[in-house]
């Protein structure tokens, strides 16, 4: 019997290879979407032009202009008129303006001093993006104080991610989307289209059990995930400069274990759906849009409502991304993230366990 | 013993009932067809023998073994060909068969000398994607592939729907070689034409068995005088014989209409009556099974 396991294989590995299309969709989204989020897609601050408003241009002012044109993260669009504040920013010309107090000079030297407490720098932002808005208010501020005025107040630190790189951030989420993608949705079509295709039906007139062909099935999709996991892995450090202080191995190892949950999803998919565009409509939506929202990957689960925090501790991606996140850039080995490596496997063997008690070796 | 013992099997779904206590016996090598339009339960009755479906009523026994209690030992030594191509397309002739060998655990050598007769048309093409096969190739590759581990019982729904008429032919001599080795082959065909090809017949219609017997018992059942007429109008024909007396049925048959007569039916007069229509012609006919199927259904 030992033979015919391996020819399920085969026949399921062909099933891909002649697949190009998809094949090569599957090696390809990772990659673009590594790329994507690592340099196209990011919450840093970054070419944002800025204007300036002032009645005269004093050495102060000038300095602080100065500063402002030679920073990487602002382009300087030169000085306008009042009037224009609102056109250049409705218009997009600008993402902000900063208008400075006509006696700008003096009033920093009271301000330094303690004296004055009124503001002498007015900045007006397109908040249309917050995320924007807020760390380009929060730069902007410090690059135009200057070095002298208010830094001895605090010391700052950023551990782990000291530059607050957002690929740093997003490596670990888009692990936890694609793994899914591949495995869950992939295996549950696949399944369901043996059922959709009717070869389901000379299947299961047959000799072996329906389990042991769906677990032949789930084997070159599992070799798919990891070379994609590898791709990955190798695109975070290389291409990213992600630092996996924590233990390349120890990442790999939890990859793994996620994969298998994935691929148990994909099983759970295909009991549920009858046809292939059910099962990808079942691993796109109920699946997928869980783990882009409450799964951290976009935003962090301690800002998420009451209601959905509780929910979001049954989306696996959570827990892998966490944990993955605590490994590749806070440098823990595997031991460290124990809780989320039981957590997944719990899931693994519940999932598992539901879906073949639910795979149905008769057509109803 | 019977090959396939059928005992009052019912099965619905929803409301609606697709086999209705529908009992009978295939014996051992027959070659028995179920014959009945779309709809008549024939895919149903095929999915609860090859134990895919669980019976609501009745039981049935396949090769000696219950459809219910041991439907794995059934499912390791019947051969079943579904309805539709149930192959996979992106895969050639050659490796779907070395699949279903692999599926049954049996190589195709060893069951090369039974399937030889038909694979051997096909096997030029064992490089090909058997999505690409013509209607009657797929059809071979199907039933070499149900052959391959040499099945005591062979269920084949509607083999040969949608394959062109010289391949259905050739189809029905595979059948009858196959019977030669001993396989019964139990089949379904909505071709009326087809059923002489069979040892017995069940005439099937909306869940029921309308009557079970050799292709010539069958037609000798019909009772009646039956004629064929014609005429440059067709139609207009059809409404004014129906309208005769001594006319039971009057339905249209290929290039002419079929007259059942009655008792009363005087063929002298009733061509008088319509010797004023062109081109009337009327003959005698010798019934067919789809003239029986016609009685039973209207009963």
């Amino acid at each position: 019997m030992r033979g015919n396991f391996l020819s399920f294989v085969k026949k399921e590995s062909l099933h891909i290879l002649r697949d190009k299309r998809t094949m090569l969709v599957v090696m390809l989204i990772p990659v673009v979407l590594m790329i994507l989020f690592g340099f196209a897609i990011s919450t840093e601050v970054n070419n944002i032009n800025v204007a300036v408003v002032v009645s005269e241009r004093t050495d102060g002012i000038s300095d602080a202009v100065e500063r402002l044109a030679q920073n990487d993260y602002f382009t300087f669009k030169g000085y306008i008129s009042e009037d224009d504040i609102d056109p250049w920013l409705r218009s997009g010309k600008v993402g902000a303006v900063v208008v400075f107090a006509s006696d700008f000079d003096r009033r920093k030297e009271q301000a330094a001093q303690g004296i004055d407490t009124k503001p002498i720098i007015q900045l007006i932002v397109d908040a249309s993006n917050v995320n924007t808005a807020g760390s380009a208010t929060a730069y902007l501020q410090s690059v135009l104080l200057g070095s002298a005025s208010q830094q001895a107040m605090f010391e700052t630190r950023m551990l782990f991610n000291p530059q607050m790189k957002s690929a740093y951030n997003f490596v670990p989420g888009i692990m936890g989307l694609i793994f899914i993608l591949v495995c869950a949705m992939m295996t549950s079509v696949s399944i369901v289209r043996e059922k959709e295709v009717g070869t389901m039906e000379v299947l299961l007139v047959s000799p072996v059990r329906p389990v042991k062909i769906i677990f032949a099935k789930m084997i070159p999709y599992f070799a798919i995930s990891c070379i994609v996991l590898v791709t990955i892995l190798l695109l975070a450090r290389y291409l990213l400069g992600v630092p996996m202080t924590g233990g390349v191995w120890g990442i790999f190892s939890l990859s793994l274990l996620y994969l298998m949950l994935s691929l148990a999803l994909g099983l759970l998919v295909s009991t549920i759906a009858t046809t292939q565009m059910a099962a990808l409509l079942i691993s796109a939506m109920v699946m997928m849009m869980p783990i882009l929202m409450l799964s951290g990957m976009l935003f962090p689960i301690e800002n998420l409502p009451k209601f959905f925090r509780v929910v979001s501790n049954i989306v696996p991606a959570r827990w892998y991304i966490d944990a993955v996140r605590k490994m590749m850039i806070q440098g823990l080995p595997i031991v460290a993230v124990w809780r989320n490596c039981v957590i997944l496997l719990a899931m693994t063997v519940a999932i598992l366990g539901v879906s073949l008690k639910k795979f149905n070796d008769k057509l109803e | 013993m019977g090959a396939i013992e059928i005992d009052s099997l019912s099965k619905s779904y929803g409301n609606v009932r697709a086999l209705d206590s529908v009992s009978f016996t295939v014996e051992r090598g027959e070659l028995f067809g179920l014959i009945g339009p779309d709809g008549a339960g024939k895919t149903t009755l095929f999915r609860l023998l090859t134990t895919l479906l669980n019976a609501d009523e009745g039981s049935a026994k396949v090769d000696g073994f219950d459809i219910r209690a041991d439907y794995l030992a059934i499912r390791s030594r019947v051969g079943y060909m579904p309805g539709r191509f149930s192959l996979y397309p992106d895969l050639t002739v050659e490796e779907n068969l070395n699949f279903f060998a692999a599926l049954f655990g049996v190589t195709v050598d060893e069951s090369y000398d039974l399937i030889a007769p038909i694979y051997k048309q096909i096997e030029p093409f064992r490089k090909r994607r058997a999505g690409k096969l013509s209607g009657g190739m797929k059809q071979k590759l199907a039933l070499s592939c149900a052959l391959i581990h040499r099945p005591s019982v062979l269920f084949l729904d509607e083999p040969t729907t949608g394959v062109d008429a010289v391949s259905r032919s050739e189809f029905w001599d595979m059948l009858a070689g196959l019977k030669e080795r001993g396989i019964t082959i139990l089949v379904s065909t909505p071709y009326m034409d087809e059923a002489s090809r069979c040892d017995r017949i069940a005439l099937c219609n909306e869940g029921h068995i309308l009557g079970i017997d050799t292709p010539e018992g069958i037609v000798r059942g019909f009772d009646k005088r039956l004629y064929g007429i014609s005429a440059r109008n067709m139609f207009a024909l059809l409404e004014r014989a129906r309208r005769v007396e001594g006319v039971e049925e009057c339905y249209p048959f290929g290039e002419k209409h079929h007259l059942v007569a009655s008792e009363e039916f005087d063929i002298e007069r009733f061509k008088a009556e319509f010797s004023d229509v062109e081109d009337f012609e009327i003959v005698s006919v010798a019934p067919t099974i789809e003239d029986m199927f016609i009685k039973l259904m209207k009963r």
